[in-house]
């Protein structure tokens, strides 16, 4: 599949998650391009494809579909912004392409659905990020702590985690 | 009043179970010793040398080492027959060392079934191997105990097949006469006797395929299999008990390359029809134990059912053409 | 299942592999459920050596970070180096000069080499030969020789900085790799004879333990697996980096996906590496081996970059987010090692004991490496 149709099928995911329209008395959010097409040699990948959480499993389909492999999950602590950013990095094992689809939760309740059913790897990055960022996996057979120890209670990579 | 022969021959057999006993325990010490310098040979290394001129002394070091350790026993063991094991491992293999004539003089029994004596003691260090396995209340030696059975189950068959037939072309169990049969220069000898049967070269390689297999040898070493199995049967096992079965794993192989010489390579008879005597006997017996030495350091482990399944599907099929082809042979030119 | 065997008792047991056993070449566990010597379920346990390196990355400076990266995995540390740098550079835009990336790929190959020879005799280990491990290892020794002399470690390498490498090379090493080269390509026939064609090796790695291409894209199983399994994917073509277009290689395919394939796989590569080796050597262009202007303090602009190298085990990821700042804000490592172990529970299920160790050992797993 190249890369243009697979920017068609995120951006039918980005328009069909679109926010209600604001309030009469709020103004419109500065609209944010939500697949952007990047230069590899640059920034390592060729698509940056934004979704809201709750469509990630859409973004891991059609992953899935385009026979992309999923490389890694992991997360930014964005503290200033009271926000967890989720990080997929899928690759094409044929052309060499590379996807990065984020979604951003708020981190009081990080939550967002599992894409282990589509992608099994998925399993074992989804725990390594509940270890490190307390990110829960909503339909993840066994979200238990994988590189930490069993009664881990703290998420060391968050950024107001001090030892 | 006891008839001062009956003395004599009690004490002769005293020294020579002592004796007996002393040689398996010097053979494990220094086919141990060879275990670490033949490989290192293959391996570019030097082995064990620090102890002692070219680590001769080794042996000793290990054996000190291994008795001054504690036997531990942890909870959950069959105390008795944990203790029990390795005793059961170690007299059956001296016993059958009883039988063995190393030379026309140096021999502690001639009995006219020593052939049956040493194969009946041989198949009762399964069962210590076994139950030291079982009672250790492990489990890896508990899957070791499995394997091993199973495995010398296999492979007594087709051993004694082989065996069978050589007794059908010599008529006679006692071990000093097959020898005497194979007097004179190597084509007396029962690895060539081809008018007996054509097969005999191919029934030498199942003898020493089976003795490997049935003294747990590599490739066939799957009760101890070190990186499935930690150490297999022995995996509880300190101090002295593992030390006996590893003086007994030395002992078998000598009680195997012993029979092999005996049964084939014309035991104390020189290959050119020299000087007979117990040299030769030895001689032919490390030349064996080397060879068990470099199989184990040159292959790789198989398989379990790929050990079984040569057993059944290859060896013991083999065993019964020989067998079948010896009768007639015997029948047609005998 | 047939009527027969369904009227006998089932019991199933919990077999605990490690985190020490000889087997595992490290702190790996895995919870085995055994049927007798089926494994129903293998459940690894991983962490013991967890040393939380992705924290360590955003607590301290770049330059600070950049020993650590050899410490992942230590078996082909140049690779690791290799990520992290690039990606660095790539974030800060620093042009490396062109003797520096060819003496980076010299590096490299000489320690993928390396590396797949501790592996052939490792795995040979895992199924019970131990003599070729030796002979591997004499090999082996010469390439840490010849890195020592030049990078002044024979392990953990913290040869590459960013800008370049530390250390030019000398002529002794060019004339000592050369010899090597030389040595190694006499050496192979010598190890295709005796494992090979071992007919018991043979007959451990044939047709056991098949990952299928799907399972491995599923699992993001990468490098020797996934070529193992019939997929040309190595990041050294797909997204060329460094000077390896340069290279005239190939990426050797097996498509039986099994533990002979792997291996075949790991063979062929190495006389890939010589390959690329006299080439770069033939090709060595002289000049500086350390970009000028490479500032004291870097702080890249904001924004975010990753950056994949192929490394012995399969692809090492750096995911690199900065603020602006000395340090990384986020730094993630994709270990090739912790997504080939991940399908481990899903390929070992109905292995035998032995056959699931030989899988195991084909992974070629360093654990260090996924517990990070």
């Amino acid at each position: 599949m190249s890369l243009e149709n697979l920017t068609k099928k995120f951006l039918e995911i980005a328009v069909q998650s679109a926010p209600p329209a604001p309030g009469p008395d709020t103004p419109a959010a500065e609209p944010q391009p939500l697949v952007v097409a990047t230069q590899h040699a640059v920034k390592g990948y060729d698509l940056d494809v934004t979704v809201p959480p709750e469509r990630v499993l859409d973004a891991a389909r059609i992953m899935d579909e385009a026979a992309f492999m999923l490389e890694s999950i992991t997360g930014v602590d964005w503290l200033a912004e009271q926000q967890l950013e989720v990080v997929y990095d899928y690759t094409c094992l044929v052309s060499g392409a590379r996807v990065t689809v984020r979604a951003r939760v708020p981190r009081a309740t990080p939550e967002l659905p599992s894409i282990e059913a589509l992608h099994p790897g998925a399993n074992w990055h989804e725990r390594e990020a509940h270890d490190f960022f307390g990110l829960i996996f909503t339909g993840h057979p066994g979200l238990i702590a994988l590189l930490l120890p069993e009664d881990a209670t703290f998420h060391p990579l968050l950024k107001d985690f001090s030892a | 009043m006891i008839p001062q022969e009956i003395i004599w021959e009690v004490v002769r057999l005293t020294l020579y179970v002592v004796g007996l006993i002393a040689f398996a325990a010097f053979n494990a010490a220094y086919l141990s010793l060879a275990e670490r310098k033949v490989p290192a040979l293959f391996q570019l290394r030097y082995g064990p040398k620090e102890v002692g001129p070219y680590g001769l002394l080794q042996p000793v070091a290990d054996g000190l080492k291994l008795m001054s350790k504690q036997l531990l026993v942890q909870d959950g063991t069959d105390v008795f027959l944990f203790k029990l094991a390795p005793v059961m491992v170690i007299v059956p293999a001296v016993m059958c060392l009883a039988v063995i004539p190393f030379s026309e003089t140096v021999s502690a029994r001639n009995i006219s079934l020593g052939l049956l004596a040493v194969f009946s003691f041989s198949s009762v260090h399964v069962l210590g191997t076994m139950l030291g396995g079982w009672a250790s209340y492990n489990k890896y030696a508990s899957i070791a105990a499995a394997r091993v059975v199973a495995q010398n189950i296999a492979y007594e068959i087709p051993l004694l097949l082989v065996v069978v037939a050589l007794v059908m072309a010599t008529h006679t169990c006692n071990l000093h006469e097959i020898v005497d049969q194979q007097a004179g220069a190597f084509w007396h000898w029962n690895v060539f006797r081809f008018q007996v049967s054509p097969l005999m070269p191919v029934s030498f390689l199942l003898f020493f395929i089976c003795m490997l297999a049935e003294a747990n040898r590599a490739p066939f070493d799957m009760y101890e299999a070190e990186s499935e199995l930690v150490a297999g049967a022995f995996t509880e096992y300190s101090g002295m008990g593992f030390g006996l079965f590893f003086i007994a794993e030395y002992a078998n192989i000598v009680v195997g390359c012993s029979m092999a010489t005996v049964l084939f390579l014309g035991g104390w008879h020189c290959p050119f029809g020299l000087l007979p005597g117990l040299h030769w006997f030895l001689i032919k017996l490390y030349v064996l134990c080397f060879c068990v030495i470099w199989v184990r350091w040159s292959f790789p482990r198989t398989q379990f059912y790929t050990l079984l399944n040569l057993s059944w599907k290859l060896l013991i099929p083999l065993a019964f053409i020989n067998l079948v082809l010896t009768a007639v042979m015997l029948k047609i030119f005998g | 299942m047939t009527q027969g065997t369904q009227s006998i008792h089932r019991e199933t047991f919990v077999l605990n592999l490690g985190p020490q056993h000889p087997a595992t070449h490290g702190v790996l566990r895995i919870k085995l459920t055994m049927d007798g010597e089926y494994i129903e379920d293998a459940e690894p346990v991983i962490g013991y050596g967890h040393r939380m390196q992705e924290k360590m990355g955003e607590n301290r400076s770049y330059a600070k970070y950049l020993p650590n990266t050899a410490r992942l995995d230590y078996v082909a540390a140049m690779f690791n180096t290799h990520g992290y740098v690039c990606a660095v550079e790539r974030l800060a835009g620093i042009a490396v000069p062109e003797r520096a990336e060819f003496i980076r790929v010299i590096t490299a190959e000489l320690n993928r080499v390396a590396s797949h020879l501790l592996w052939v005799g490792a795995f040979l280990v895992d199924l019970g030969g131990f003599t070729p491990l030796l002979y591997t290892f004499d090999d082996r020794e010469q390439i840490l020789d010849l890195l020592e002399a030049t990078t002044g470690a024979r392990l953990t390498f913290c040869y590459y900085r960013f800008g370049g490498v530390c250390n030019d090379i000398d002529d002794d090493f060019v004339a000592g790799t050369r010899k090597f080269i030389a040595h190694l390509r006499s050496r192979m026939p010598m190890y295709h004879a005796f494992i090979t064609k071992n007919i018991i090796f043979r007959k451990r790695c044939e047709e056991i333990a098949v990952i299928s291409a799907e399972t491995c894209r599923k699992f993001g199983a990468t490098g020797p697996v996934i070529r193992g399994s019939g997929v040309a994917y190595d990041v050294r073509k797909l997204e060329p980096y460094s000077v390896y277009p340069r290279f005239n290689f190939n990426v050797p395919v097996y498509p039986e996906g099994d533990c002979m394939a792997r291996y075949r796989v790991r063979m062929d590569e190495i006389e890939e590496s010589l390959r690329i080796l006299e080439q770069a050597l033939d090709q060595l262009p002289g000049g500086p081996v350390m970009a000028e202007k490479v500032p004291r303090i870097l702080k890249p602009a904001k924004g975010d970059c990753y950056f994949n190298v192929e490394s012995a085990r399969g692809t090492f990821g750096v995911r690199l987010v900065s603020d602006g700042t000395d340090k990384a804000y986020r730094l993630k490592l994709r270990s090739p090692c912790f997504s080939n172990l991940s399908l481990f529970q899903e390929c070992s299920r109905g292995l035998l004991l032995p056959d699931a160790l030989a899988l195991l050992g084909s992974l070629d797993l360093v654990i260090p490496d996924i517990d990070r």
